[in-house]
């Protein structure tokens, strides 16, 4: 990796040893993918709220000891200035008011309050989301930017025509510190070219369609970029909204590995097939068809037996209004079942406004309750004695089980409201 | 001593131990319980498998962007794989070797190694060697 002069400053020390770390460290990832150098970057997303499944390991809930071993990856606790880049929290392990729905003790709660203390007085703005795009950090065409959360990194590479490769909780806090990130992988054009052709045959219309495909899709091609096409895309009533392309790309950056597509017509970089694939011939290609969406639809509910529902969990990204404004008039003058909890959880910023659209008031008559700031497989965490869950989200039916040891339905937010009434889950 | 398979080394240093050998990529968080190392991606054909102290055989890193904290996790307790041998290269995994600072190989025929069986890895030969068949 070839440095500039104002890299070697930073790397010998110039500006103290938290940003010589966060060089280094930038320098070893850099060179273990290829790059040649190092580039600016002014909009940087991470995840340095830390809870007790990381001050248990060390023994302490200090957020600087906590940033500077597990951000920075350093043996000892470091001074850290004010973070260089415009930086994000991306989303954390806990609701910052409602924490005690989560079953987290007053104590753990103080210090993750600590945690983010920290990040405010380093500068980096609390939005604490997977999408940041929905509540105002929407980066531009082209621009360079260091994201984690695969399902953020995808929307904004694909969506909106910026600029990340897939970073973690080292490699963004790095370029926080120094603003500066590996010009490699889908920084380049050619990495952003398809190499596979998805040929779309079976309608995908409704938000629960594009889920299924998407996660098929993630199946299919794995850790290549693929061009969607095809006569079950071009139904007037399936032009995939903002929220389906977000439910699509978190689907396909679980089963997969999916960082970039194109959706010509849709999608900006490329107007036409041919364009996406940069003239060449695809690597492969694969139809999505009625047998393949039916397995997949299966597959979402593999962990499934038991049609008793303990808990419903919508918002996986994180929901938009329209989605909270379903599950609000769907509950509206009902009641959730006695044996079961349904949950929505959205960013907080949304949530503000879902208050005062009389959403948030719907869903608590109901029974239901609305979360910020954090998810089930993120925080870790259930309604007591949750043993079946169901989600409107292919990506959370496919964490939640692993990470919680649960059993999952998948369906739409209609189904899963249904489900949260009954108790039951309709098709079982 | 039988004759290395040769790759290229792409960090340096040695280890030892029994290779795991996953058939799919792995993913971190949401894919390896860090406490233990045993992978609970439940559809992964090495489920339940544990990659704690393994040489730890791959084809790549795949999932969520939190690959390298939930490896990060799993050294500070113990419990990550002591080199890896993987066949492709991406940022998940790149990240996770960067953090994980463990001896690590490519481009090799790794078809041969079979979980159980015991291999040295010298990331800075670029060779991995099966000292004895599980």
């Amino acid at each position: 990796v070839q440095l500039t002069d104002t890299d070697k400053r930073m790397l010998t020390g110039e500006q103290g040893p938290a940003v010589a770390a966060a060089l280094e460290l930038l320098v070893s990832y850099g060179e273990l993918m290829g790059a040649e150098r190092l580039i600016d970057t002014d909009n940087v997303c991470g995840a340095n709220i830390f809870g007790p499944r990381h001050a248990r390991v060390l023994g302490t809930t200090d957020p600087a000891a906590l940033f500077s071993r597990f951000s920075l990856d350093l043996d000892s606790t470091v001074d850290v200035p004010a973070f260089r880049a415009r930086s994000c929290q991306l989303i954390g392990p806990r609701d910052r008011d409602q924490w005690g729905l989560q079953g987290i003790a007053p104590d753990d709660a103080a210090a993750m309050d600590d945690s983010e203390r920290y990040l405010a007085e380093k500068g980096v703005d609390l939005l604490s989301t997977c999408t940041p795009y929905q509540v105002g950090n929407v980066p531009r065409f082209g621009e360079h930017c260091a994201w984690m959360e695969s399902s953020a990194v995808v929307y904004i590479n694909a969506v909106l025509g910026a600029r990340t490769n897939t970073e973690g909780r080292e490699s963004s806090a790095a370029s926080m510190l120094t603003g500066r990130t590996p010009y490699c992988g889908y920084h380049l054009d050619e990495h952003r070219r398809a190499t596979h052709l998805i040929e779309v045959r079976h309608p995908v219309i409704t938000t629960e369609d594009w889920n299924i495909l998407g996660y098929w899709v993630g199946e299919r091609v794995q850790d290549a970029v693929p061009v969607l096409t095809g006569p079950g895309l071009t139904d007037p009533a399936a032009a995939p909204t903002p929220v389906r392309l977000k439910q699509f790309g978190a689907a396909a950056a679980s089963s997969g590995d999916i960082e970039m597509y194109h959706l010509p017509g849709v999608t900006p970089e490329a107007r036409t097939v041919a364009e996406a694939l940069g003239g060449r011939r695809p690597a492969a290609v694969s139809v999505f068809d009625a047998a393949a969406r039916a397995e997949t639809a299966e597959s979402l509910c593999r962990t499934a037996t038991d049609g008793d529902v303990d808990f419903v969990m919508i918002g996986c990204p994180h929901a938009s209004l329209e989605q909270i404004r379903e599950v609000a008039r769907l509950v509206e003058g009902r009641r959730v079942a006695d044996s079961t909890a349904l949950w929505v959880f959205t960013p907080r910023a949304l949530r503000t406004v879902a208050e005062r659209s009389g959403y948030v008031t719907a869903i608590e008559k109901a029974g239901g309750r609305v979360l910020s700031d954090t998810c089930p497989a993120i925080g870790q965490f259930l309604p007591p004695g949750t043993r079946v869950f169901a989600t409107d989200s292919a990506k959370q039916a496919h964490y939640l089980p692993a990470i919680m040891g649960v059993q999952g339905w998948f369906g739409s937010v209609r189904t899963c409201v249904t489900a949260a009434l009954e108790g039951r889950w309709p098709d079982a | 001593m039988p004759e290395p398979l040769r790759g290229r080394g792409v960090v340096t240093g040695r280890a030892s131990g029994p290779a795991l050998v996953c058939t799919a990529p792995v993913s971190g968080w949401g894919g390896i319980d860090p406490r233990t190392g045993v992978i609970v991606e439940s559809r992964h054909p090495q489920h339940g498998q544990s990659v704690a102290g393994t040489v730890l055989v791959l084809p790549g890193a795949k999932g969520s962007s939190g690959w390298s904290g939930q490896f990060h996790l799993a050294k500070l307790q113990g419990t990550a794989p002591v080199a890896v041998v993987f066949t492709r290269m991406n940022s998940k995994l790149a990240l996770g070797l960067a953090v994980l600072r463990v001896p690590a190989v490519t481009g090799l025929a790794a078809a041969t190694i079979r979980t159980g069986d015991m291999v040295d890895v010298d990331g800075t030969a670029g060779t991995v060697t099966i000292r004895e068949k599980g």
